[in-house]
């Protein structure tokens, strides 16, 4: 019984780790991207940039420690999910910004 | 090329003793939940998508720019308490997977609620901020387009909050039982997804329109 | 909309509003058609109320049918839906081929009621015919052909037959209260704005299909979980049949499709509603993004509609060849690729909104690129058909047409796919002609096809054969007569959506339309005919009803009518064809040596619940009375509230049942003389499966 308790606790100990890991990086992650804006002393696009990068890390982040979605086996069949819905997020969104843009300066531009 | 051996088939057999194979019920309503959030993040995209094809003069339509309307402190304000009522959330979760007893979970939970109302009270101060400067929705394509996101978001922790209560209330009715585990484990979810959505929103709108 | 016509009770309902009094207020023809209809609908309803009390068919139709969660009975309750709703789609269109036929210099309709005819025609077809029929084939068949007791979420099926009831009955509503969008079944903005049409109809359209959508959606995750989690034991991926397959594949494109359709609408209602910016012309609103993401969603609801024809005519094709699917490998993959592909092309639909030629250019050669797996598809058909034992029954004779029509549809797709040529001739009859060519042979005959292939499954008598040739051969007749000449006008010059023209040249071609219009009518016409003949004599034709067509897969391998239950035993599947390799086998005709009792949900009423709930908050919304959206929202939700405080105990079916009906369906199937031990272990593998060298 003993030992067995002990597996447990060390489980959880174990899985309360990857939440305070989580919180950790998440935390990094949005501390330097707004300290970079209020900071501002990188142009806009650099800045811009920046910010996606680390926006699209602490989405991973999330993912792997708050919705424990990891390369394992038993997590396959989300991840796939996943990953399909960001294919077709990407098309969508890319493919819009893509077409409207290009629509607004061929045909609105500032009067 | 080789040569394609047939395999014997029966088709189908009927064997009495077949109930091996079966899912049980939290682990499909989980699957469906998963399908249904992959769902709302399509609806999120093209929100985004109308939200950044609305940053130029045009749609600006001579009204504030995100510029003049945005400032950090609410923002991230806003983003410490969605961060953290995540966490909490977490921790719900670990004390009822590992047992750690019902007051342990019901605490947890009530910690993310006031968390998740506090984010609220920061979020709906903010809009009346904006509605007292002018920038109402009907000012401009581009306040239409920010105030179909970011409250999009809003209305989906209010939805997560009554939910929560529901949950409350559940527990207390009838304990931990599988069927309320189960609900629990969807709404963590939904939760832990909402502040998935609120990355995007903190980067693509706030920070993106202070910089600018 | 002044403040003054709105009214805290009523809304925005006036007496003016009443479509059957149109004809009293200023009668002309037009009128007394709009209320004709308006009238039709009314008597209608009202007889069907009659005879319901009358034949004392109220609690039958509650307990059996409203409240039920099995499968087959919310499949055939779509199909149902499907079928109002073809008739109704079907007598506008023909009143649109009439109007046409006489459209020189004028005709009989007004154009804002021509304008409404083709939006109600086209969100009807699409949403309320095509939706519900092929979510009504994929609900009864799905499930027994994975060889699964139920879906995986059987109260949610029965809400999301709600839902689209709901979104139906708003256009059915709309036909007798107030008038429709004239603005397309697409509802363009800034023609749908309240700047240009401030009375209902956009709203109409922005709820009914709102709310429908979400029924879609839920439906699309239901049948992804099902076919994911409750296969039969043994049934791999690469067992399912290819029906199952394309609905797997069209329930994928509803969870992921579905939500830019809702965006717009629900962009479109903010505008509305509340003045937004979304889509107006002033104050920085865009318009085309509204036709961006409406397509969005469209394209793909281009492939939702077809694959699941696709799969059921690749169900009949292998069937009535007598042989296994050619080339299933390549079929599965060409339905995973068109789903993708599909996601990728929507652009090709506004190619002249004014983006440059790079734009075009790239969706134009996505457009060209989804021909190809359906062109695999065209010749896997073609191939299982080439020395196979073919059997004309009605099922084949929709196949046959479709697969010369779809071609022909295809290549004017492939035509229109280049953005140049599509310069010359959108927004034309000629795109009209199209897409009707896609729709009619692809979707309706594959759905056609489907209802009379699955019918004896459901009610355990088959067709009358002789109507169902007079209606197949009709539909194809009166097709090709309705539509070929309109790609003639188009090529002429004709626009659609035009009420009149004033060049007589075109006058023949729509007379020729009109007279396909007529076949149309009669086509319906044998369909019923064929149900009311059959249902005359269904004790002739309840004779071998198990297994009609000698099939392949394993909805088969139930008896007809199937049992709630399904399956007595849940099979272990270790093949393709499976109910084929058992029959060949023997395995089909032996016995389990014992039968369990078999746990089934229990009825729901969540379901009704939600069709009356949502009917309401849409006609709440849409005149604007509030105090009754809130309400149907409250209760709505209270209902589905209540429901997680209470546990579903389900009915348990006995043991002895099972086998009292397996016994039964046994004695109707089993090759005379035999016996379970006299059963040969494994025979006749040859005969199962003629054409496997080949492969």
């Amino acid at each position: 019984m003993k030992t067995e308790n002990a597996s447990s606790r060390e489980a959880y100990l174990h899985d309360l780790r990857g939440y305070q890991t989580g919180l950790l990086l998440a935390v990094l992650l949005t501390v330097v991207p707004f300290g970079l804006v209020a900071w501002g002393g990188l142009s806009y696009v650099t800045a811009m940039s920046v910010v996606a990068v680390l926006a699209i890390v602490q989405i991973v982040v999330h993912v792997r420690y708050f919705l424990h979605v990891d390369l394992s086996p038993e997590r396959r069949d989300d991840l796939h999910l996943i990953l399909f819905s960001a294919l077709l997020l990407a098309i969508m969104v890319a493919g819009s910004i893509w077409i409207l843009v290009n629509l607004q300066t061929r045909m609105m531009m500032p009067m | 090329m080789t040569t394609e051996v047939l395999k014997p088939s029966r088709g189908y057999a009927l064997i009495a003793e077949n109930d091996v194979h079966h899912h049980d019920h939290g682990e499909k309503a989980l699957s469906g939940f998963w399908l249904f959030m992959m769902s709302d993040l399509i609806i999120f995209g093209l929100f985004f998508a109308t939200y950044l094809t609305t940053l130029n003069k045009m749609a600006i339509a001579g009204g504030p720019t995100p510029h003049d309307l945005f400032e950090l402190k609410g923002a991230a304000m806003e983003t410490a308490f969605l961060l953290a009522s995540s966490f909490t959330f977490g921790l719900s979760s670990l004390a009822m997977k590992y047992d750690l007893g019902t007051s342990k979970v019901v605490g947890w939970l009530v910690v993310t609620l006031l968390l998740g109302a506090g984010f609220l009270f920061f979020e709906v101060s903010e809009f009346s901020r904006m509605f007292a400067e002018g920038a109402v929705p009907q000012r401009s394509g581009f306040l239409s387009a920010f105030f179909g996101l970011v409250p999009l978001h809003g209305a989906h922790v209010t939805a997560g909050c009554l939910w929560l209560i529901v949950m409350l209330v559940q527990i207390r009715v009838f304990g931990l039982t599988d069927a309320v585990k189960s609900r629990l484990m969807r709404l963590a979810l939904f939760w832990h997804f909402l502040d998935v959505i609120w990355i995007g929103i903190f980067s693509a709108v706030y920070l993106a329109g202070v910089a600018q | 909309m002044t403040l003054t016509d709105w009214n805290p009770i009523l809304g925005r309902l006036t007496l003016q509003s009443l479509d059957p009094l149109k004809a009293v207020f200023d009668p002309t023809v037009n009128n007394f058609i709009a209320s004709g209809a308006a009238d039709a609908v009314v008597v209608g309803a009202l007889l069907g109320v009659v005879l319901m009390t009358k034949y004392r068919l109220w609690k039958p139709l509650w307990n059996n049918w409203l409240t039920t969660v099995d499968h087959k009975r919310i499949g055939v309750m779509y199909i149902v839906l499907a079928l109002v709703m073809l008739v109704r789609g079907v007598v506008e269109a023909v009143l649109m081929r009439a109007q046409q036929a006489d459209g020189l210099h004028g005709g009989f309709l007004s154009a804002d009621h021509f304008a409404q005819l083709f939006s109600t025609h086209g969100t009807i077809m699409i949403f309320f015919m095509a939706m519900p029929f092929l979510t009504g084939l994929i609900n009864i068949v799905v499930p027994l052909q994975i060889g699964a007791r139920d879906v995986s979420f059987p109260m949610l099926n029965s809400v999301s037959l709600g839902l689209t009831v709901a979104g139906a009955a708003l256009v059915m509503i709309s036909l007798v209260l107030g008038d429709f969008s004239t603005g397309g079944w697409t509802g363009y903005p800034p023609y749908t704005e309240a700047a240009f049409q401030p009375g209902v109809g956009p709203d109409y359209w922005i709820w009914s299909l709102g709310i429908a959508g979400l029924g879609s959606t839920l439906t699309g995750l239901n049948f992804i979980v099902t076919i994911y989690k409750e296969r039969a034991p043994g049934m791999k991926f690469m067992h399912m049949p290819m029906f199952t397959w394309t609905a797997l594949c069209t329930a994928i494109l509803l969870v992921f499709a579905m939500p830019p359709l809702t965006v717009c609408a629900v962009m479109l209602a903010l505008d509305r509603y509340a003045g937004f910016h979304f889509f107006t012309n002033a104050l920085g609103g865009n318009m085309m993004n509204f036709a961006n993401m409406l397509w969005l969603f469209g394209h793909p609801e281009v492939y939702i509609l077809i694959l699941p024809a696709f799969g059921v005519f690749s169900e009949i094709v292998s069937t009535f060849s007598g042989k296994r699917i050619y080339g299933y490998a390549s079929l599965v993959l060409a339905t995973m690729c068109i789903a993708v592909l599909s996601f990728t092309v929507w652009l090709h639909h506004f190619f002249t909104m004014g983006q440059d030629a790079d734009v075009n250019a790239a969706f134009g050669i996505a457009t060209m690129l989804i021909g190809i797996p359906t062109g695999v598809k065209i010749f896997d058909w073609l191939a299982t058909i080439y020395r196979g034992r073919l059997q004309f029954t009605v099922p084949m004779v929709y196949m046959l047409s479709f697969m010369m029509l779809f071609v022909i549809g295809g290549l004017t797709g492939i035509i229109l796919a280049n953005p140049t040529v599509d310069f010359q001739v959108h927004n034309t009859l000629f795109l009209v002609a199209h897409f009707h060519n896609m729709l009619i042979p692809g979707l309706l005959f594959g759905m056609l096809a489907g209802y009379n292939y699955w019918f004896p499954k459901v009610f355990g008598f088959r067709l009358n054969e002789k109507w169902g040739h007079v209606s197949a051969y009709s539909w194809t007749i009166g097709f090709v007569l309705a539509f070929f000449p309109l790609y003639a006008v188009g090529l002429m010059g004709m626009t659609r959506r035009t009420v009149s023209y004033t060049n007589p040249a075109f006058q023949p071609w729509f007379q020729i339309a009109l007279a396909g219009g007529f076949f149309v009518l009669f086509a319906l016409f044998s369909m019923g005919m064929q149900l009311y003949v059959s249902i005359r004599d269904r004790d002739l034709l309840e004779a071998g009803a198990d297994d009609p067509w000698n099939a392949r897969t394993l909805e088969w391998a139930t008896p007809s009518p199937v049992p709630a239950y399904n399956f007595a035993i849940v099979p272990t599947v270790d093949s393709r064809d499976a109910y084929a390799m058992a029959k060949a086998s023997g395995a089909a005709y032996m016995s389990p040596a014992r039968f369990n009792n078999i746990h089934l949900p229990g009825k729901t009423s969540l379901g009704v619940v939600t069709a009356v709930g949502g009917t309401a908050l849409g006609f709440g919304l849409v005149w604007h009375m509030w105090w009754l959206a809130i309400l149907s929202l409250v209760l709505v939700v209270a209902a589905f509230l209540a429901r997680t405080f209470t546990e579903d105990e389900g009915v348990t079916i006995p043991s002895g049942i099972a086998r009292r009906d397996f016994d039964a369906w046994m004695k109707r199937i089993r090759p005379e003389g035999w016996s379970d031990d006299t059963a040969p272990e494994m025979p006749g593998l040859e005969t199962a499966q003629p054409m496997e060298h080949a492969e």
